[in-house]
């Protein structure tokens, strides 16, 4: 026992003595949340709007009124000519161009019937279907006061709840999301490329030879990076309660429970990869490449799972942060309890077990 | 010159040597140009929806028949109370739940309205909020088609005395297909990777074997050195450029509308500075784990201010002038401007200068704390 702390004080050693990698570490989450809760957002504001205005009468100069006062829209100096709305799509200054014919709004209360033309750059798709959403829901707002008796007179009124998040708090999605990239950094690629290193330095050697169990240094070697992911969770955690207002809804012990689960598919994942590879670049590309992306892609935080093609959505059954990313959601943001996220836990429990062992068989004590 | 040829080299030969660098360099990003516009796809689609219909009346049919048929809604179920829908979207089967009220139909025939229970899993933001203005569009849509049906034909005929057409149009992208927007931008996030990452991890690799130290004892000089080093992954660089184009043409029928040759252009000045990036993780590293994770640092918060996944408008003052600060933002906007709308160089001169100032700057501070003694 004496000997197994030596051997985590001289791991830990090991750690603080790279100051750089160390201050990334911690400053990674840091950043994220910050841009993740404060810059990014699917939110579409300030959208670049150009107006054609060939009418120049009371009605289409209300409505442009209307589409001024609007925050999602910045409207830039007006055009004359289709040439200048093209120059300005291409120079990427403006999102969308709204025209007016000639005679406007004569021919809205001559004929009954005038028409507006939107264009919009559908290279951004997202941004082009909002912000022609916004413009028409606008235009219909105006239409609405021109005849307030237009509304259909059988309506269906929908009661819409927003359930766990009521304030609509954009930051709720992606927290469940960076804490386990950040397990995913500290506990595979940073365990992987510690072991290794020892391996190419030659310094494993001696530690083979040494009395203490071979078994006990990978235990040694895990433990540090165990304590290092729990304090970048816990201030994952107060950056987003305090920062960000989130509320935890639900047990923090379990939450905690479940994270340590996570941290260990995590060590065992990093070992795994540490003792089938032999120099710290393949472990890098390996564990950062070939573990990260994935991560990223197919845990459902950035782009939801359901549209992806099926194969996609087989290969993400075995991703592990996967499982954690549903059980953080409903603990964390839902409040549920241990009975939501039985199934999930199983299924990380057995992950573990099976890197751990494959991670354990593949640990050679003998030199080549 | 004739030194510079060495080095040269000296490099190339070392490049093709390491094979799993070599895969990492061609291979990788040309598979994941392959598999990454597949799976990055914001459109909210397949929303699951239950409902729990107390009414069963035609029109509650009718209803969820035209929701199911909306395309954007997938009926996950039909839990036998408000409760255990409420508890389908704990377990997350369920997106959003839809409750329809027992005399449902008579309310809405009598008294002309009817309210009805809407409840959304709103944790993912963008689901929630268009998932639900989808079922309200889809009610509203319901609701004028009441109107024609219920009302008397003679009202009917009561045409609005003052109608707006909108008629909207979709410029570069006319059926809005997603795959046009993000692929040129994961071309551009690959190419930043690998020029970032592999300068890095080269020159410190020499740090750490200790070979640097064998060049810094010859008369090779400093430009030599750096120049030696900048070429090579320039070059590749180029390589994965036009290997990406090739692939977006080839699997996603993407052709750059513009002009290629200013295209290559900027590509050629965005590799020189992204390079300098590496060059200047490079001197302050001292092992590849170091590098490594100093480039990850950097290129994680170039990704996220880029405007690849948000919109650089919607940002706030200060993270948009962030946002102006890296070099990603631009060359995205760039590669999207030329290669879906063909804008010519005098509309995007602003972002070419914007690339010779980075290219300048970070090589100039990399070149300056480069040193050949320790």
């Amino acid at each position: 026992m004496k000997q197994l702390l030596v051997f985590i004080r001289k791991e830990f050693y090991h750690v603080f003595r790279d100051r750089r990698t160390l201050l990334i570490l911690f400053g990674l989450p840091i950043v994220q949340i910050v841009l993740f809760g404060f810059a990014l957002s699917s939110e579409v504001k300030n959208i670049g709007i150009s107006i054609m205005d060939n009418a120049r009468d009371v009605q289409s100069g209300q409505i442009i009124d209307k589409i001024q006062s609007s925050s999602y829209f910045k409207v830039k100096e007006p055009v004359l000519n289709y040439a200048e709305i093209e120059r300005r799509f291409k120079d990427g200054s403006i999102k969308c161009a709204v025209l007016f014919p000639a005679n406007f709004g004569k021919d809205l209360y001559r004929t009954g019937g005038a028409q507006i033309q939107l264009i919009a750059d559908a290279s951004d798709p997202n941004t082009a279907t909002i912000v022609t959403n916004y413009l028409n829901s606008i235009i219909a707002d105006y239409q609405q006061q021109l005849n307030p008796d237009l509304k259909p007179s059988y309506r269906i009124i929908p009661e819409l709840r927003q359930l766990y998040n009521e304030e609509q708090n954009g930051s709720l999605n992606f927290i469940p999301g960076v804490i386990a990239l950040i397990f995913m950094i500290v506990s595979t690629a940073l365990t992987s490329v510690a072991v290794v290193r020892e391996k190419e330095l030659g310094t494993m050697e001696i530690l083979l030879v040494s009395p203490f169990k071979p078994i006990m240094v990978l235990v040694a070697k895990a433990i540090p990076y165990l304590v290092l992911s729990l304090v970048n969770f816990i201030i994952i955690l107060l950056l987003s309660v305090f920062l960000l207002d989130v509320e935890i809804r639900g047990s923090l012990l379990l939450l905690f429970a479940e994270s340590i689960l996570f941290i260990v598919t995590c060590l065992s994942l990093g070992l795994l990869i540490s003792n089938v590879t032999n120099s710290q670049q393949t472990a890098m590309l390996l564990s950062m490449m070939g573990m990260m992306l994935p991560t990223m892609l197919l845990t459902g935080f950035m782009f939801p799972l359901e549209n992806m093609p099926w194969i996609f959505r087989v290969i993400s059954h075995v991703i592990p942060s996967r499982y954690y990313y549903a059980i953080v959601k409903a603990v964390m943001l839902k409040g549920l309890g241990f009975s939501y996220v039985w199934k999930e836990t199983l299924i990380l429990l057995g992950m573990s077990a099976l890197l751990l062992t494959l991670a354990l068989r593949n640990f050679k004590i003998r030199l080549q | 010159m004739k030194v510079l040829l060495f080095i040269l080299q000296k490099e190339f030969r070392q490049i093709f040597r390491d094979k799993i660098i070599l895969a990492m360099m061609f291979a990788m990003p040309t598979i994941q140009l392959i598999i990454m516009p597949l799976a990055a796809n914001f459109e909210v689609k397949n929303v699951n929806v239950v409902y729990v219909d107390h009414d069963h009346s035609s029109y509650s049919q009718k209803l969820i028949r035209k929701i199911a048929s909306s395309g954007y809604f997938k009926i996950a179920g039909q839990p036998d109370s408000y409760r255990n829908g409420l508890e389908m979207i704990g377990n997350g089967e369920a997106d959003l739940v839809l409750e329809i009220p027992a005399g449902f139909e008579r309310n809405l025939v009598r008294e002309g309205s009817q309210k009805v229970n809407l409840a959304v899993d709103a944790i993912n933001g963008t689901k929630s909020s268009l998932g639900g203005a989808y079922l309200v569009s889809v009610l509203t849509d319901f609701n004028s088609n009441l109107d024609i049906n219920i009302k008397s034909p003679g009202n009917v005929a009561k045409t609005p005395a003052a109608g707006i057409t909108v008629d909207s149009s979709n410029w570069y992208n006319p059926r809005a297909e997603y795959k046009y927007y993000m692929v040129p931008g994961i071309l551009v996030l690959l190419l930043t990777l690998i020029g970032g990452f592999i300068t890095a991890l080269n020159i410190v690799k020499e740090k750490e074997i200790g070979t640097i130290e064998q060049i810094n004892v010859t008369p090779i000089k400093k430009w030599q050195f750096i120049l030696g080093k900048l070429i090579p992954f320039w070059i590749v660089g180029i390589i994965v450029f036009t290997v990406g184009l090739v692939v977006m043409y080839v699997i996603y029928g993407i052709f750059p509308q513009g002009n290629l040759l200013i295209l290559y252009l900027f590509a050629a000045v965005y590799l020189v500075a992204l390079l300098g990036l590496g060059l200047l993780i490079s001197t302050f590293a001292d092992t590849q784990l170091q590098a490594m994770f100093i480039a990850f640092f950097f290129m994680m918060i170039f990704m996220l201010m880029s405007g690849f996944f948000t919109s650089t408008d919607s940002m706030p003052d200060w993270a948009r002038t962030m946002s102006n600060l890296t070099p990603v933002t631009h060359f995205i906007s760039v590669v999207r401007l030329i290669v879906l709308k063909g804008s010519g160089f005098s509309e995007v001169k602003a972002e070419f200068f914007y690339l010779i100032g980075f290219a300048v700057v970070l090589n100039g501070c990399a070149i300056l704390n480069y040193r050949k003694t320790s």
